[in-house]
Formats: C-alpha cells, structure tokens, sequence
C-alpha cells in the first residue's frame, strides 16, 4: 500500500503533532512498509473467531464506592505543571469546542 | 569474591549471619557503577543517598532484631518506566525530563515492601518502545560483553546494570520481549510472569494489553526472588489476576525428569537473520534437558508467524492513545504555542523521538475511521489463533523452549536505519507476549564471538513454576560463567572488597 | 409553527452520579470546591495511573436501564474516544461505544392536555466528565480569551449518557421528556439531577422535514431533514425557547431556499437565539476501541434482579396511583408529585386522613410553605399530625384560617395540631359573633346598606371584616347565616 505526504499529515494532525516536512516525507514510506508487513494480519483469521483483547479473561472487576481516598492537595496536583495560576494549569487560548 | 559478583542469595545469607552490613553491600555496587556506568551507560538517575539511608535502616533494624522483607539489603535497579514517589521518572523521554511522580508503582512499593535498596533508575528505549536502547532520549547504553554493542531492549539499562555487577537484580517491563531480549544478549536471567501477574499500576504505559513488569538476575534464583516480590493481585489494576501467588521458589530444585518439553518447531526454522549459532546453542541445551530426563517433544505455534504483525497493529494502536497525555498541559515538556492545540503539537514533536512518533503515527492510522476492523480488530483475531497455538502445545508438553531471540547482540547503530529489521528481534518472543503467557531468557551458551545465547521458555497462563523449575535445572547442569569476557567486555570487578 | 412543516428531535441528556468516589479513582465525587481539591493522580491521567470501574456506578445505570424499561447488556466495555483537549487529563474519554450497558428501551410522557405519548431510548452508557476550563481575557468566553486556566475537580465524575430516539415532535414534548426523566432519576436516587448546576445536562438535536398530510403519518421509512446539535440549556423552559427557536430559525432557512447545515448550536439564553458553535465539515474520527485497561462488564441475571427489586414506584406509576386510588386530577398529582409530597399524603391517608382533603392542603398552603422557606415538609411535618389536622377541621374544631394558623405553628416547631388547636379553635357561639357582627356592621355602614339593597356581592367585605375582627376563628356559616338574617331582619 502506499500512503501519500497528505495521508501522513491527516494522521499527524489526529496524532496532535507537528511533523516537519522532512519528517513527513520520511514517515510515508516507512509507515507504508510497517502496514504492508503488518497486513498479513488481514488474511489469517476467518470470520468466526472472535477477537481477544486480553489473554486471561477477566469481567466484572468493581471497586467498592464506599471506599474514598484522599485526593492530592492543590499543590501536588500542579507540582509538575509547566504553567499554573492560582492552583490551575494554564494553557494559552483555546480554539474550538471539545466535541 | 568480590561483594558485587555475589547473587542476591548469597548477599541475603551473608547479611543475616552479620558477615556483612547493608550499607557495606549497597556502597560496594555503587562504588562499581560509579566507575563503570560511563561505559556502560544503564543509569538515568541515581539515589545514592536514599539508597544508603535505606540500607541503614535496614541494618538498624536487623541489629534489632527486627523482621525484615525478603530482599532486606539487596540492591535492585528499577527501569524508569516505573513511578517512584519523589524521583524523576522519564520513562527515557524528554518529554517527562523532569517528571516528579507523586507516587509509587505497586511493583516499586513491593520491593520498597520487601526491604529492597533501590538504586536508582535504569536507562531504556523511549517509552519502552525499541530493542537496542538505541531509542533513549538520554544516553547510549552499552552491553558489558561488548561495549560497542547494544544492550537490547527496551530495558537494556536494568540487563545491563545486572550482567555490569552494578545490581543483582533489577526490574525490567516487558511488552513483546523487552525483558527476554535484552537478557538473552546480556547473559542475565530475564523473567515475564503471566499477563496480569504483577501489578501495571505505576508503570508508564505503552501497550495495556501487553505490558508486564519481570525482572533480571544473573541467576533463576535471584530473578525468581525478585518476582516473588512484585507479583500479586493489586486492586489498582483492572487487569491484575485475582489469584494468590504460588511460592517460586517451591520447584526450582526439583529437576525435569519426566517433564515433557516442547521445542517450538517454528521457532528453530532458522532462515534469513538468524544466527546460526543460536540455533546451535539452543539443540544443545535441549539435549542437556533430555539427558536430564525431560522428554522432548517437538510442537507447533502453525500462527506465530503472524504474532509480529498483529502485535505490530495492537501495540502502537494502544499507545497511540497511552501517549495523548503528553500534550505540556499538566506535566513534562512544553513548547509554546499561540494556541492551546498549537502548543500540544509543537510540544510532542519537540518531546518525542523518532521511533515513538513512527509508532503513534502507526497506531492512529490503525485507529482511523475505516481501517479499525482490518487492523485492530483483526489483530485481536490472530491474537486468539496464537492463544489456541499455544493451548495444543501445552497439551502435548509442560513447558516451551526455543530461541528468545535471532542473534546474540549486535552493534550500536547497526539497525537503526530500518525500523521493520529492529522489530525482527522480537519476533519470538512477541506470541508468548499476545498470548499472557509466562516467558524467559536463559543463558544456555556462546556463539563464536564468545557473545551469550539466551534460551526462551514459555510456560502455560500461571505456569510460572513449571518454567522456573525447568529454568533451573538446566542452569545447574550447564553452570556457567557468566562474567562478560572478551576484547571489548567491561572489566570484571576487582576482587578486593570483603 | 407553520404547519407545512413537522420537527424532528432527539436528546441526549448527561446524568452525573450521586457516588460517593468518580467513575474510575476513589477519589470523592463532589460538586464545586477550589480548584484542583477533588483529584487523584487517576483523575490528572499522571503517566502510570490505571482505571478501575466504580460498582455502584454500573448498578445506577442498570438502575435507570431498567427505569427505562431497557435491556441490560449481558455484555458490555469501555471504549476510548480519541480527542485532544485540556479539559481531558488523558486526551481520552472512557465511554462505551458499540455495547453500552443499555439497549433500547422507552419513556413514557403526559402532555398538558392529558394525552400520552411514548418516546423511545436508544441507549443509556456510562462514561467519566472532563474538567473544566475558565476563559481569561476581555470577553470571559471562549473566543477572544487570552489564556485559560484548568481545573480537573470534575474530571473523572461518573456520567450516564440517556440518548432518545427522533421520537419528539415539539418543544412541548421535548420539555415533558426532560421533565419525566429527571423525576425518573430523582425517584431512583442516582442523582441530584440539577439543570441549573450542570449535574444533569441536555443537548438537543433538531431537524425538521414537511409535515405529513393532514391524517396521514410519515412513513418509518421516512428520511430525516439535516439537524443541528443545540447545547447549553440550562433549564426545562430553555429547552423549550431554545428548540422553538431553533425550529423557526430552520424553517426560514428552508423557507428562503437555504440548507440546514450540520453543525452544533450554542443557546444563547439572554438573547433568545442559537448560533454557530462548530461545523462538522469532515466527520469526526475518535478512533474508538475498547479500552485495555478494562475489561468486560458482565451483569449476571441474578444481580440485575436484585437490582430491580430496589427500584421505587416510579413517577408515573405512583401519579396514577394517585388518581386512581385517591380520586386526584391529574394536575394535583403532578403537583404533589413534583412538590414531593407524595409520601406525606400517604402516610396522612394511611392514619386516617381524607386523602381529597389531604392532597388539597398539601397541594396549597404545604408546597407554598415548602416554596417559601426551600425546606422538605416531611421534616417538620408527618402524617399523623397532618390527618389530625384535617380532622380538627372536619369536626369544626378549627375554622380553615385558624387552620392554617395552627399548620404554621406545626411548621414552625412549637407542637402538635392537638395541642395547638386550643388557641385557634373556631368559635360558633352564636351571641359571641353577634357582637362582633354588630360592630362590622357599624363600621362598613356602607356596604351593609349595599346588602340591604339587594347587593349580595358586598356582602363578602362585611364577612371578611367579621372573620379579620376574630382572626379567622369565626365559624364561617355562622357568620354568614347571622348576617343574613341581621341585614334581611333590619
């Protein structure tokens, strides 16, 4: 399969990063090679066999809402924030809604 | 002898009989890390310090004859994927260069628990994604057999630290072989228990479904030990096994007679990239394990083949997702930007290296509108063939065996410039990886540049004892010397110390 | 709205959950607080932290499930909805996707004119709220801030997500679903389902298409017209402004040849009017998948039926019962209903106390107390004491003023209807209210000549004198048979 530099910039705008063009044009083939390999998957399983998403099969873990912890003071939770103000994390402007 | 060349074991017998203090131990191993870790290169930080604060409390509370944990004084490394309260964890990235976590992984407060002397933080691949450590974002690491040569990876730094006598354990994490490599090129033991066996709680995630804490001794013993520690159910993590842990230690005399083991066909095929030595040193300890009494079965993985590309698809798609958070809002780098989401984009191009963007680029193209079903979903597919795989096999035998990996170590630089050659590494230790099973790297031998071959061992979901036995007996049989030698090893500690 | 056209409207309502810890940490779920007080290192997504799912969560949405008359997925997970923003610690959100823990189910509605009518639930699934963020700058709002400041108390709060069907026709229906449903959660006790506080929340999706011929349904089959989200109505009566709006602003739009766009709207409560928030120009990819760190959530049979056997009587069933069993129209019931006073007129019928008068009382002068003073009445005031009430009334020990005198001491603590009867008692003494008629009639010569001249309306004013000169004790018929007479007789 090949993937086009525009192809490599839609993913990197969903990935959140800023990708030169060097780096662009260098990913393409790359990525395009790693999916290509990656393809054999596409052809083994047959319909019928279910997917796994982990080998020891677990369901039902709960916690208990009974039991609250403390939560983390103000002051640790912004410990490592590169900006904060009054307690809170500060992000320049933000543009466009969430969802 | 020298302090540093003992095992956790014998360190463990030495202080309990007072020959030796725990302060006497942990400064005889930071005295070799200080005059070798810069040809070695396996340390990010170190808490020196802590470490021998730590050591006296010990032997303060051992000269009063206090209950101690099992790893009372015992040095260990922890790869810094793993949370420590109060010490910065980068997980090799700079995008957490100066990441303070305000708490402890479980598997670091088990070892914290067990009275075990963290050293310090070890070097590894950026985010645990690579082979070769090549990927950290701090330093190169260097193997002790051969200091132009790679570590492996990703816990590189922890193999290193052990088969360097800086740690007679350490912690490693292992996602598609990252513990099992790295010791097979490094001449340690290298432990992954069963998916779910040890807590994830702490460790800076790559892929969830895949991620598992183990560790690295020079012996079974040790590294056996050091799991018994930080395995156990943890209700922090959803995925942790409900189930007590069975004492490790229990079978690891009891030798292999009549234990049927299963040579991995697939797995001895050879072909192009594998070392021929490999093969070789893997049939001779399979004859060592007959000659013990084990009956030798050979059985087949028919879809290993397809364990590295689904685990190729499963593994970036899941840390495409993991490594969002990085983003310079709450924590780690940030690069300014005029707007929020300009800051986010410059500040993970800034922060993250090459191999770690290629996997997130990787994983959201996987994840995208369209292609979810034909990669992820059918990747989860494959991942059941390889678990049927291996529920015939272990129908037909107790425990696997088969090369951990192609080749003995390589040269620093050698694949960097292919990234699908780099991921060739792992590809037999990755279906084990996708099936939860338990899986280690022995040290069986030496190709003909005198650099270690490790053999894998793969035991059934929960079947660490039977591995660990098996493990043991051919480590006893074969004995050997394990000190790196050769023109360009680290030198062997001196033996002037106790 | 011109009848050529129809709406179509479908809502999304958020429940955030009354747990005592958030959706996946133990760290306590509270709203408000200083900023940054209410999260864990799970809450901040600090690299290593790991989900782990709140049980009484999955049991308060089995709960509203069953409410719903859903089914209960034997099977269900959590997904990751993959997108960047700073109110989201981790840059996802777990929520369910495919498999939400409730499938398809109903609520039913009473329209003001007393007709019913049944909306469809296309799922309710749980997921975790994002923080918060403050717009710094001139405008205090999102465009034209300089800087933001975040605040992750609410990240991490346990939400259920109640999607409707495009079964809603009008703002009125709309306003009845939202209505009916936060008396649902209400009742179950999975939250306080505050609108004006944001702990319940409804997003509105509207389009319209031409109405059918007069007597003729649409087809199922029939496509939808292009919708808009609307979001940010903070109360039932925003709901209805904002969906009438938005339904006059699309049929212009039609009307004048123009296309609705997709888009979501932002209600604009002041100035009445929706406008432009974001576009949908591409599709959004959130690359769903199901979430590694957690696994499959499997109610058994066995706990789903524990579970439905906690359930209250629900809204509706409970303003039927009351129609049915105490004769009251269905407006009373919904005001007893709404006011909560159901389980006062209960517990008043269950000691003896005549339920019409009851549900009158509580339905006046109790709501208006309640209204009053923002205090529940079941605590100051219980059925016995209300049935003793009503029986001093009925037996003409107190007049209905001195009655209300006597419930406002109840309310106030100083004791019990019996004991307090005494001084408001009614006086029928004939001669005793004679004299004070005489002195009425002395003062208000006016309108008493009013009401010898044939002007019975006048004759209100001369009673209310008489029952204000005896602070409402005057036996009533007395006061009216004796003026009667005095002002015919004269």
């Amino acid at each position: 399969m090949a993937l086009s530099n525009d192809d490599v910039r839609h993913v990197a705008r969903l990935a959140q990063l800023d990708l030169t063009d060097e780096e662009v044009e260098g990913l393409a083939p790359q990525l395009a090679g790693i999916l290509a390999y990656a393809e054999k998957v596409s052809t083994v399983a047959a319909d019928d066999v279910p997917p796994t998403s982990h080998a020891y099969p677990l369901a039902n873990i709960f916690r208990d809402d009974d039991n609250v912890i403390e939560p983390l003071s103000p002051e640790q939770v912004v410990a490592n924030a590169p900006e904060e103000q009054d307690n809170q994390f500060r992000v320049p402007r933000i543009i466009g809604d969430p969802t | 002898m020298s302090l540093v060349t003992k095992s956790a074991a014998e360190l463990t017998k030495a202080m309990a009989a007072k020959d030796v203090s725990a302060v006497e131990v942990v400064q005889a191993h930071l005295d070799r890390i200080d005059a070798t870790d810069d040809q070695t290169g396996a340390w990010l930080t170190l808490t020196a310090d802590q470490a021998l604060a730590d050591a006296r409390s010990v032997d303060d509370r051992r000269s009063n004859n206090e209950k101690l944990g099992p790893l009372a004084g015992i040095p260990v490394a922890i790869k810094d994927v793993m949370c420590t309260k109060g010490t910065t964890t980068t997980a090799g990235s700079k995008i957490l260069e100066h990441f303070i976590p305000p708490y402890d992984a479980t598997v670091v407060a088990n070892i914290r628990a067990a009275d075990g002397i963290i050293l310090g933080k070890t070097n590894m691949d950026e985010f645990a994604m690579g082979s070769s450590t090549e990927n950290s974002a701090y330093k190169v690491c260097r193997n002790p057999w051969d200091t132009d040569r790679v570590p492996g990876g990703s816990s590189g730094g922890s193999a290193a630290a052990v088969a360097g006598f800086h740690a007679p354990l350490s912690l490693g994490t292992d996602t598609g072989g990252s513990i099992r490599q790295p010791a097979s090129v490094t001449g340690t033991v290298g432990i992954k228990p069963t998916y779910g066996r040890a807590s994830r709680y702490g460790l800076i995630a790559f892929a969830s479904s895949l991620d598992q804490a183990g560790t690295f001794g020079r012996t079974v013993a040790d590294a056996a030990a050091g799991l018994q520690v930080i395995c156990g159910h943890d209700p922090k993590d959803s995925t942790s096994i409900p189930k007590d842990v069975p004492d490790f230690s229990e079978g690891l005399h009891n030798g292999v007679e009549g234990l049927r083991v299963g040579v991995v066909k697939q797995f001895m095929e050879g072909g192009e990239g594998v070392e021929p030595g490999v093969i070789a040193a893997v049939n001779a300890s399979v004859e060592r394990l007959d000659a013990l009494g084990a009956k030798i079965v050979e059985v087949e993985l028919p879809h290993a083949e397809y364990g590295l590309p689904a685990y190729y698809l499963i593994a970036p798609s899941e840390a495409s997702a993991n490594l969002s958070r990085y983003d310079g809002v709450r924590y780690g780098l940030r690069v300014d930007g005029d707007t929020t989401h300009e800051m986010m984009a410059a500040t993970r191009a800034a922060g993250f290296g090459a191999e770690v963007k290629r996997r997130i680029m990787i994983g959201t193209y996987a994840l995208s509108a369209g292609y979810f079903d034909a990669y992820y979903g059918q990747a989860q597919k494959v991942r059941t063939l390889i678990i049927r795989d291996f529920d015939a096999a272990f129908a037909q035998a107790d425990v696997l065996v088969g090369p951990t990996c192609p080749t003995t170590a390589f040269g620093l630089g050698d694949k960097t410039a292919d990234p699908l050659a780099m991921y060739l590494n792992d590809i037999y230790a990755v279906p084990a990886s996708l099936a939860g099973m338990p899986a280690m790297s022995l040290p069986v031998g030496f190709d003909d540049a005198g650099l270690p071959v490790g053999l894998q061992l793969i035991g059934p979901l929960l079947g660490e004892g039977v591995m660990l036995q098996t493990a043991a007996a051919l480590e006893a049989e074969l004995d050997l010397d394990l000190t790196p030698q050769g023109p360009n090893a680290l030198a062997a500690p001196s033996k002037d110390t106790a | 709205m011109s009848s050529d056209w129809e709406a179509v409207i479908g809502l999304e309502v958020h429940v955030e959950l009354a747990t005592k810890t958030k959706m996946f940490s133990a760290c306590p779920n509270s709203f408000g607080g200083d900023p940054n007080t209410r999260v864990t290192e799970v809450d901040l997504g600090l690299p290593g932290t790991l989900p782990v799912v709140n049980g009484r969560a999955v049991e308060y949405a089995i709960k509203l499930g069953l409410a719903l008359d859903c089914e209960i997925a034997p099977s269900s997970e959590f997904h990751r909805k993959n997108y960047f923003y700073p109110d989201m610690p981790k840059n996802y959100q777990i929520s369910q996707y495919d498999v939400p823990i409730c499938g398809p189910g109903h609520l039913d509605i009473t329209l003001l004119d007393g007709t019913d009518k049944r909306v469809g639930i296309t799922r309710v699934h749980m997921e975790e709220d994002t923080g918060k963020s403050t717009h710094v700058g001139e405008s205090g709002r999102i465009h034209g801030a300089e800087y933001s400041l975040v605040d992750y108390n609410r990240a991490g709060v346990p939400l259920l997500e109640c999607v409707s069907e495009p079964d809603i026709r009008s703002a009125e229906e709309a306003q009845a679903y939202l209505t009916e449903l936060r008396a649902i959660v209400l009742a179950l006790g999975i939250s306080d389902a505050k609108l004006e506080e944001g702990s319940m929340r409804c997003d509105a999706n509207v389009s319209i298409r031409p109405a059918p011929r007069a007597g003729n349904a649409h087809d199922p089959g029939e496509p939808y017209g292009t919708r808009a989200e609307i979001k940010n109505m903070n109360s039932v009566r925003s709901l209805g402004r904002a969906i009438n709006f938005e339904i006059t602003r699309q049929i212009d739009v039609c009307e004048s040849g123009g296309d609705v766009i997709q888009e979501t709207r932002h209600w604009n409560e002041d100035a009445g009017t929706t406008s432009t928030l974001r576009r949908k120009e591409t599709l959004d990819d959130y690359r769903y998948f199901p979430d590694p760190d957690l696994v499959e959530v499997a109610p058994t049979p066995a706990w789903i039926e524990e579970i439905r056997a906690t359930l209250p009587e629900l809204p509706t069933a409970t303003r039927h019962r009351l129609v049915s069993d105490y004769a009251l129209s269905h407006a009373d019931a919904v005001t007893l209903y709404d006011s909560g006073l159901v389980a006062l007129l209960d517990a008043t019928v269950s000691e003896g106390g005549d339920a019409a008068d009851a549900a009158r009382w509580l339905a006046n002068e109790i709501s208006a107390w309640q209204n009053e003073t923002g205090e529940p009445a079941v605590e100051r005031l219980s059925g016995a004491h209300l049935a003793q009430l009503l029986s001093l009334v009925a037996d003409g020990t107190l007049a209905t003023g001195g009655a209300r005198k006597v419930l406002a001491d109840v309310m106030a603590g100083k004791g019990t209807p019996a004991e307090l009867a005494q001084s408001h008692a009614q006086v029928s003494d004939e001669d005793q209210i004679a004299a004070v008629i005489d002195q009425v009639i002395a003062e208000q010569a006016d309108a008493a000549q009013k009401v010898r001249d044939g002007n019975t309306k006048a004759m209100g004013a001369l009673v209310g004198g008489v029952m204000r000169a005896t602070q409402g004790k005057a036996n009533p018929g007395v006061v009216n048979k004796l003026l009667a007479e005095k002002l015919t007789t004269e």
